[in-house]
């Protein structure tokens, strides 16, 4: 997938390192898929990363494996017949997500079933493990996301339109980290919506009385 | 077997088990690489017979995949790690991992083994630095990956000359790039 525009905003190198070591909640992971899909930059620094992981099992201090290991291991290979190559990730389709994204989506923004949060911002929670949440937020050109704070950490990808917060221009491609200590006001520009896949490890704590009251129901 | 040639050494071995299906170099890779996969996933939390299974399934991927390989833009001993990282998310957590799209050489590529050389190159000088990190940051990077820490606590400087390795790995996406144009 290529960029028409210059991404200025990547992942962190912590954040970089503990996806390519496969630590990472799975929705921080598909933040990361997702934006490494788009930039080449952030690929080459994720190889890199792999790279430590492939010195560290080469500095390994060996864990002898049982003895007739191999032979059993080999046995089993050349007894069982060649398994059938695994079923290629589906085409990726025309559209504004990447194939990562396509996988957990079932498709495009098209087939993405949205659920409004109030205010004219739509949202749909993906599937994943537990450890943290992933969604795809819709945001009206020219519209806020309510002021809110976090008690964990929160990674935002553009993938359609751009916003703007306390950091600077967020747009297509782009990632914001957004930390414990932070609190934003995203504002989508005018013009175009803005369509962002938004990760946290912890529920995000609106400031206005309203949707925190309604935060509960709305999972987010 | 010298040390210097020892990752150019894998790359072949690994070839002749992708073309030739060759069983004396895939014992080979597997007498090297089968009991450190083990230790690091004993040290990732694996019970030890968990991973004396998981290392049996990452080595068996290891035969069935190799044709995956592609020296141009990782090591052999990277390539192992990718395998048993993922095998550990599968086994260990239970959960799985989301992967960036794919880039392929298209089927005109013919392999550059100057190319796929200087990234073995780059990559034994990556191994020997991180054998020279001073212990408390190499005790980090090494807990990293053994996820044994939040991902708040690593400091933002690893002291690990990754520019390197990262330009000859963007070399190679260049070229990937041009090819798919």
């Amino acid at each position: 997938m290529t960029m028409m525009t210059k991404i200025l905003h990547h992942p962190t190198d912590a954040l970089l390192m503990d996806y390519a070591a496969g630590t990472l909640p799975e929705a921080f992971s598909l933040v990361l898929a997702t934006h490494v899909s788009m930039c080449d930059e952030c690929r080459a620094r994720l190889s890199a990363y792999e790279s430590v992981g492939g010195g560290l099992i080469d500095a390994m201090t060996a864990a002898p494996m049982d003895e007739d290991g191999f032979e059993d291991m080999l046995a089993r290979i050349m007894g069982a017949p060649e398994p059938a190559a695994p079923k290629p990730r589906a085409m990726r389709q025309k559209g504004i997500f990447p194939g990562p994204l396509q996988d957990y989506v079932g498709g495009d923004v098209a087939a993405v079933r949205w659920r409004p949060v109030g205010m004219g911002v739509r949202q749909a929670i993906l599937p994943t493990d537990r450890d943290a949440t992933v969604r795809l937020l819709h945001i009206p050109a020219g519209c806020a996301v309510p002021d809110h704070g976090h008690r964990g950490t929160e990674l935002t990808l553009v993938l359609q339109g751009a916003f703007r917060d306390e950091d600077g221009r967020f747009g297509p491609g782009d990632m914001e980290v957004a930390t414990e200590e932070m609190e934003h006001t995203p504002v989508a520009e005018p013009g175009e919506d803005c369509i962002c896949l938004a990760a946290t490890d912890a529920p995000l704590k609106f400031r206005a009385l309203l949707p925190r009251l309604a935060q509960p129901l709305l999972r987010i | 077997m010298t040390t210097d040639t020892q990752d150019a050494d894998w790359t072949d071995a690994l070839i002749r088990v992708r073309t030739d299906r060759d069983r004396a170099a895939f014992a080979g890779l597997f007498r090297h690489f089968a009991p450190r996969v083990k230790a690091f996933l004993m040290k990732s939390g694996a019970s030890e017979a968990l991973a004396e299974e998981c290392t049996q399934d990452v080595m068996t991927t290891v035969w069935h995949k190799a044709h995956l390989f592609d020296p141009e833009r990782a090591s052999v001993a990277t390539w192992v790690f990718t395998i048993a990282r993922n095998r550990r998310i599968d086994a260990l957590r239970k959960s799985r991992r989301p992967e960036p799209e794919d880039l392929t050489w298209g089927p005109e590529h013919e392999p550059d083994q100057a190319e796929a050389l200087a990234l073995q190159q780059e990559s034994e000088r990556l191994g020997k630095a991180l054998a020279q990190l001073p212990e408390k940051q190499r005790d980090l990077i090494e807990r990293a990956f053994y996820g044994e820490r939040s991902h708040s606590e690593i400091a933002a400087e690893t002291g690990l000359p990754l520019g390197t390795i990262k330009s000859r790995i963007r070399l190679a996406l260049d070229r990937l790039r041009h090819e798919l144009k």
